[in-house]
């Protein structure tokens, strides 16, 4: 063998094979020696020579400059890009919610639920969530000002303690005005203003009123207070025109409460069921089992009529008045007697009267201690709307020398305003401390800007001894000081500082009998957000005069003429954060109207009108005795018949650009009642007159068409049946067995992703969704989704990544394709929140020409906007229309400069968040399932070196949800939420990671199952406590 | 090869010679042109300059200056861009089919009809093209070309990619048909230039020309290239518009997710583009005096293929009808019973009148001879054929599954803007095309003059 091997030499230098050689064996040439290299050859004097050039050429191009200072010492707990989160208090008025504030390199940019409250629960609100922006408010008062001239905080100290020394010289008039102040530390300095000018009162008004409320309880417990609800503990809930879950004293807290009545699983197949007696439509109403239309002035008599029932049942005497015939009312009674312990009733009314008809009622059915708790009154509204008007009078006739108002804007938003407003030159000293300029701020001689919230430090108590604590989460952005620190200055406090007093307070009134050092204590309580102490439980008698509240309803409401509910809405409320664009943008959750102020008229009222595309007609309003108004119509189906719906929070003249004149200001409309504000008035005349408009609404069809692939509902009577499924299961035939029809899911061209590690699904509850909005405003702030103004919602061009479909059922035949697009008269409602499905079949990425929009390895349908060229195929053949094009670029545009200010103005860019991209004009966007966050906790497990555990990461919109409604998370992991909600499995045991699961729980559904696009989001049917129909 | 019944009525009438067909036709290239020409010209070039404003603005500020919306991401660009496409159809199929199957009536007409083939693909093509959000990208993005992005390659399962390949070959092909044709003609008007001592008419038409000399060879290899062109275009004229609709068919929407429409398609785009031609020609030949050469006969064989077509078309609707109702699938039910009565009904109505009925009038003879009701049949007949493709992508779009997205659709004038750019170009082309360029193929109508003329007839009977 040895011998037979032939070796063939490449050349003499092998076959000797010289170390030389060996060495340079792998370099196939000669390697060029030292006398080879000339220095600079011809080609380094071209490279020189180009180099040269372009720097010369580029250095002559100037960048252009953007001021960035960079830390110089970084502080200890500033990170670039890491995100970081102080628990503060939301409190504007009489509203409070505890919440989280995410700041990113000093910048608040997004705002979250304090878990840890025991008032709020970690819910938010659309108005939470868009306070943020509020903070960049371009409107924004930036420093003191004494008529129109700058001062400084020096002069203007000056002058003021100089006028009130004058006053106080002369035994003059002092008044601090406010809303409700929760602050008890905002109230001590206040306490200490009064004691340094004992000629000053302070007053409070609420711009929605409670203070009927007030009179009732202390009529009827000798104690003017608000007590809680615990409307978790209710089984039957009747509401008398009490949108508890809109606008009605915390609905914050409501929504919690009321969604875990309503939430159903195979273990718990019981849930409230909820009576409501209203005019408008409101989100109570749309989620009520069973919904009475009434009138504004039956209010009363229906008050009466349940009281008189349910004294009938109790053996207790019954009174005059009441009213026959009112739908649902006698079940209800019924219902209630026999939930009585577990059941409440409540009233939106600000009469007195009907609100001790209603304590007398849910004293009779044992409602105290259970679902109102009297023991722990709230203080949102303690306005006392008496006083309030008595200071206008005062300030009318000139006996008052000087007024402060304290955060709050009268003239505008309160019914008296006008004569307040016209009041003020016969004031000598009058000063504002809004930390915007607003329609009071214009009439005052001195603005004293107070902070944003976001800048303040604070306190509140909500409720009784549930106190919590705000933090600055920025430096302020202006020269605007701490309205209690001025307070304090102006009562002669040398050195003030709010912080310090705050503290201080804190170290007085709670640090006791503590195993903590206090500024442990304190730092717990900051990190916290909140501090709850114990309060002691303790009973209540109802003793009030039911007869005499009767027979004042009975002389008070008299019916004539169109009735007149003047409301808050769910998106710009009383109006004070009206300048922000996210809440104009914001659909109104019934409406579905944008950036417009209407009043909302039944069908029946405006035959004339077609209101196709939401063209309509304006209409004249006349209340008696005051000025006229006009608006456009909204037809809104399930508005009682002769009543008309008006909300309030609009017509504001120095709210800021994007604000101002929409719509008009109707708190001049409110009346009185029993002493207290009315926010329904009667012998109201309506004219619609033929100047035409169109409302920009975000949906223009109102029914879902009987279509049971896009929203699926039962009855609870049929969900507790053992063997229960949902009415609709699409099947689908198939070539090579058509006798046997198979699941549209099992049919599949394609091989199916896999997804190896996580599979990103989210699991909706259309049972527990109340269709607030919160989530899309979470989701706006979140995602930095532009707002595009009123002109182009018109064109249908909202870039929402988040919507709440609004559907009304109809009264028509499903078969009947054109009667089915209109809805009942009092419309069954749902909302159904769409976002993207991300499909693992996506038909969006089929026809994406340049692979824009791809699919990830965890299941989300991504959008590449770097590579995307704007064909719009993808939007178009999205079944779910839920992509959003870019048609113009929204960002530094003049165009979109008073809608879109979070990308065209340099303050408002403060809050976009850095984690997502802005996107250019051009190119298509579309939820993501806010993939920054996934990333983010991802990241934060691999450096911890363990597994991403499941509710690390949460989705903007479930973040906001407080009604739980939506739940995201791995359906790959078989612990996680998710995958226990919907009780899914792989399809395959043998292939876990395959896309194809089945989900056990059998309200769980996908939209659009049988065209098998195979998507990741799965709804849970609609459940309905209400009787079946007789067919 | 020129073996013909003498039996037959004469393709060419009025007795005209080789000699006859070359003045008659290039005269236009070589006299001043007429008033009229002036007229039509202006008023093209003003359509042109106002939608060049229009398709400015577009992309200046954005898609946005259309009436799209969220739930309509196409409506009148893609209306038009497949209307276009379908009108550019006529040409190849008259020049290349019409060649194979060697039907000489085609000899008359195949020029201007390839002519308008081409404009009308460029009307076509700037469609897709302005109505990309992002055109300065897209217009290379949607190319399969070597990049530095790493492994980012186009999507080759997206209909749109498809797209760009069918029309651009599509083009290139016609183009380079439409200009081979083109050459001996430009060599005529050379050679009658260096007979009239016109030097630079002569230069320039010898450029266009490539020098032709019109040796037998160079005749052979002519006749072979149009025959290989002609058997290459053949396949793309059912390609073009099968891959167009495809842009429809492969999508989940209802009322375009339809396995009818490749032929549906191809039908409707024959159908629009021989309108198109009639026209045309219907106007060329009476402003260049050319009744001898394009006849009522021709006009006639015309009438009859969109008669063909025409039902075609008409029974692909019915059959959308029966299918959306036969299925059982309700949303395909819904978005047929949304076009037939919904609140587009108006333009399903139309598309029917114009697309369905008016062609059937055809079936009587008087008609399909009246040069004024061909005429006016012609444009009734685009007109259905525009509303036949809006009415598949808006209706289609504007109510799909979730209805709490159906919108309607609202052209601005931008939309209306882009397609009067489209007017401006096709006519300001058509008419420089018509000024400068034979507008009948005279090399190929000079083989049929002796066949066909009546002098020859009058021949063959003695």
């Amino acid at each position: 063998m040895e011998e037979s091997k032939k070796i063939y030499w490449k050349g003499i230098e092998q076959l000797a094979n010289s170390p030389e050689y060996v060495k340079h064996a792998h370099a196939e040439f000669a390697q060029p020696g030292p006398e080879e290299d000339l220095g600079h050859s011809r080609r380094d004097f071209l490279k020189m020579m180009g180099f040269g050039m372009s720097a010369v050429a580029l250095a002559a191009c100037e960048a252009p400059i953007r001021k960035a200072i960079p830390y110089v010492n970084k502080p200890v707990d500033i990170d670039p890009s890491i995100a970081n989160y102080y628990a503060s208090s939301y409190i504007n008025g009489g509203d409070y919610c505890s919440i989280v504030v995410k700041t990113r390199e000093g910048r608040p940019i997004k705002i979250e639920g304090n878990d840890l409250s025991g008032v709020t629960k970690g819910g938010t609100s659309a108005q939470v969530e868009a306070s943020v922006l509020s903070l960049y408010d371009n409107a924004r008062l930036r420093g003191p000002k004494a008529g129109k001239e700058k001062i400084s905080w020096e002069d203007l100290d000056k002058q003021v303690i100089a006028k009130l020394s004058d006053t106080a010289g002369k035994g003059g008039q002092i008044r601090i005005v406010s809303n409700t102040i929760l602050s008890p530390s905002t109230n001590a300095v206040i306490e200490k203003f009064k004691a340094k000018y004992p000629t000053t009162q302070h007053i409070q008004y609420d711009q929605n009123s409670l203070y009927g409320m007030l009179k009732a309880n202390e009529e009827s417990f000798g104690k003017a207070m608000i007590p809680s609800y615990d409307f978790s503990k209710a089984s039957v809930i009747v509401s008398v025109a009490a949108d508890f879950l809109g606008t009605w004293i915390a609905p914050i807290e409501f929504t919690k409460q009321y969604a875990q009545t309503r939430q159903v699983d195979e273990n718990k197949k019981d849930m409230s069921r909820h009576y409501q007696f209203e005019a408008n439509l409101s989100i109570s109403g749309a989620n009520a089992d069973y919904r009475t239309q009434i009138k504004p002035s039956q209010e009363g008599a229906i008050v009466v009529q349940l009281y008189n029932l349910i004294a009938a049942k109790a053996g207790k005497a019954t009174v005059s008045g009441g009213a026959e015939n009112v739908n649902h009312l006698a079940k209800a009674a019924d219902e209630l007697w026999a939930n009585r312990g577990k059941a409440l009733v409540v009233a939106g009314s600000n009469d007195k009267a009907i609100q001790v008809l209603v304590n007398g009622i849910n004293d009779m059915l044992g409602s105290y201690g259970v679902t109102i708790l009297p023991h722990l009154p709230v203080n949102y509204r303690l306005g006392d709307d008496q006083a309030m008007a008595n200071f206008i009078t005062e300030v009318e006739s000139g006996k008052i020398d000087v007024v402060f108002f304290y955060n709050c804007n009268p003239v505008y938003d309160h019914p008296m305003g006008g004569k307040l407003g016209a009041g003020l030159k016969n004031v000598s000293l009058s000063l504002a401390t809004s930390y915007k300029e607003e329609e009071t701020g214009l009439l005052v001689n001195y603005l004293a800007p107070d902070h944003h919230y976001l800048e303040a430090w604070n306190d509140a108590e909500p409720k009784k001894n549930q106190f919590s604590l705000a933090q600055p989460a920025i430096t302020p952005i202006f020269p605007s000081r701490a309205a209690q620190e001025s307070f304090l200055i102006w009562s002669g406090v040398s050195d003030a500082d709010y912080f310090e007093v705050v503290k201080n307070n804190w170290k007085t009134w709670f640090y006791k009998n503590q195993t903590l050092d206090f500024q442990s204590f304190w730092d717990k309580c900051l990190y916290d957000g909140v501090l709850e102490l114990p309060v002691e439980a303790s009973a209540v008698t109802f003793n009030a005069d039911v007869a005499a509240a009767a027979s004042a309803i009975a002389s008070n409401y008299k019916a004539s003429g169109f009735e007149l509910v003047i409301y808050e809405n769910g998106t710009v409320g009383n109006g004070s954060q009206a300048n922000n664009p996210l809440l104009q943008e914001l659909p109104d959750p019934i409406t579905k109207a944008v950036w417009d102020h209407y009043v909302t008229v039944s069908p029946k009222d405006a035959k004339e009108i077609s209101f196709d595309e939401s063209k309509t007609k304006y209409a004249s309003i006349t209340v008696t005795g005051k000025e006229p108004i006009t608006l456009p119509v909204l037809i809104q189906p399930g508005q009682a018949q002769g009543t008309l719906g008006i909300a309030l929070g609009y017509g504001r003249t120095k709210a800021g650009k994007v604000a101002d004149g929409l719509g008009k200001n109707v708190y001049p409309l409110v009346g009185l009642v029993n002493g207290s504000l009315n926010y329904t008035v009667s012998d109201v005349k309506f004219e619609i007159v033929s100047e035409s408009y169109q409302i920009a609404q975000t949906q223009t069809h109102q029914t879902y068409m009987g279509r049971q692939t896009v929203i699926q509902e039962s009855l609870l009577s049929e969900f507790k049946n053992k063997d229960w499924k949902r009415e609709f299961h699409p099947k689908v035939s198939t070539w090579s067995d058509p006798e046997h029809k198979v699941d549209p899911g099992s049919l599949s061209l394609w091989k199916g992703h896999e997804y190896k590690s996580h599979h990103w699904g989210m699991a909706i509850d259309l049972n527990s969704c109340i269709g607030c909005g919160a989530c899309v405003v979470a989701c706006n702030v979140e995602n930095n989704v532009a707002m595009v103004g009123r002109d182009e919602v018109i064109m249908r061009r909202e870039m929402h990544w988040l919507r709440i479909d609004r559907y009304y059922s109809s009264d028509a035949d499903p078969e009947n394709w054109k009667e089915i697009e209109d809805a009942a008269d009092n419309p069954e409602v749902v909302f159904q929140p769409m976002l993207c499905q991300h499909c693992n079949n996506a038909p969006c990425e089929t026809v994406c020409p340049v692979a824009a929009t791809t699919h990830s390895s965890e299941g989300l349908n991504q959008m590449t906007y770097n590579r995307c060229i704007g064909t719009r195929y993808c939007a178009n053949n999205c079944p779910y229309k839920v992509r959003r094009f870019n048609w113009f670029k929204y960002h530094d545009n003049s165009q979109f400069e008073s809608v879109n200010t979070a990308m065209n103005t340099e303050l408002g860019k403060m809050v976009l968040n850095p984690d997502v991209t802005v996107r250019s004009r051009g190119v298509m966007e579309k939820c993501s399932f806010c993939v920054q966050r996934i990333q983010s906790g991802k990241l934060t497990a691999k450096k911890e070196r363990r597994e991403l555990k499941d509710g690390e990461v949460i989705t903007a919109c479930q973040a906001s949800c407080s009604t739980g409604a939506i739940v995201f998370g791995d359906v790959n992991n078989p612990e996680s939420k998710i995958s226990k909600l919907l009780k899914i499995r792989p399809a395959d045991e043998k292939n876990p990671y395959r896309v194809d699961k089945i989900t056990d729980n059998p309200r769980a559904y996908q939209v659009l199952e049988e065209i098998g696009v195979k998507p990741n989001i799965w709804y849970l049917s609609k459940v309905r406590n209400k009787e079946a129909e007789k067919a | 090869m020129q073996v013909s019944s003498s039996i037959r009525d004469p393709l060419i009438t009025g007795g005209k010679t080789v000699k006859d067909v070359s003045h008659d036709i290039s005269r236009h290239v070589e006299n001043k042109p007429a008033n009229l020409w002036y007229l039509a010209m202006a008023i093209s070039v003003s359509l042109l300059a106002y939608g060049l404003y229009c398709v400015w603005m577009v992309l200046w500020n954005g898609i946005g200056m259309w009436g799209l919306n969220k739930t309509v991401g196409w409506a009148w660009d893609i209306t038009n861009f497949v209307w276009w496409v379908g009108i550019g159809h006529a040409g190849t199929l008259i020049s290349a089919i019409l060649l194979l199957f060697r039907q000489k009536w085609r000899m008359s007409i195949n020029r201007a009809a390839e002519a308008m083939t081409i404009f009308a693909v460029i009307c076509a093509a700037s469609f897709p093209l302005i109505h990309m959000g992002r055109l300065w990208l897209g217009f290379y993005w949607a190319l399969p070309l070597p990049n530095a992005f790493g492994s980012l390659w186009v999507n080759f399962n997206s209909p749109l990619l498809w797209d760009v390949f069918a029309i651009s070959t599509y083009f290139t092909v016609s183009l380079v048909f439409w200009y081979i044709g083109l050459i001996p003609d430009f060599a005529v008007i050379r050679d009658r230039a260096v007979v009239q001592g016109n030097n630079l008419r002569a230069a320039i038409y010898n450029a266009l020309s490539f020098g032709w000399q019109g040796g037998a060879k160079t005749w052979m290899r002519y006749e072979s290239v149009a025959l290989i062109l002609a058997g290459l275009s053949t396949p793309l004229v059912l390609s073009v518009h099968t891959i167009v609709s495809m842009d429809f068919a492969t999508s989940v929407i209802p009322g375009w997710h339809t396995t009818i429409f490749p032929p549906y398609f191809v039908a409707g785009a024959i159908f629009s583009g021989f309108a198109m031609v009639l026209t045309l020609l219907i106007v060329t030949r009476r402003v260049f005096k050319l009744e001898d050469y394009i006849t009522i006969y021709h006009i006639e064989l015309m009438n009859i293929i969109i008669i063909v077509t025409g039902s075609i078309v008409g029974i692909a609707y019915i059959t959308e009808l029966f299918i959306a109702w036969y299925s059982g699938v309700e949303y395909e039910g819904y978005a047929f019973y949304n076009r037939v009565s919904g609140p587009y009904a108006w333009a399903y109505w139309s598309m029917m009148t114009c697309n369905v009925i008016s062609p059937q009038l055809f079936w009587v003879k008087k008609i399909r001879t009246s040069i004024v009701a061909t005429f006016v049949l012609s444009i009734v007949v685009n007109i259905g054929m525009w509303f036949e493709r809006f009415v598949i992508i808006v209706t289609s779009l504007h109510r799909d599954y979730v209805p709490s997205s159906w919108t309607m659709f609202h052209p601005t004038m931008y939309d209306i803007g882009e397609y009067l750019f489209t007017f401006g170009l096709f006519f300001t082309a058509f008419f420089l095309f018509a000024k400068f360029f034979p507008v009948i193929n005279m090399a190929e109508v000079k083989s049929i003059v002796k066949s066909s003329s009546e002098k020859t007839n009058q021949d063959a009977s003695h």
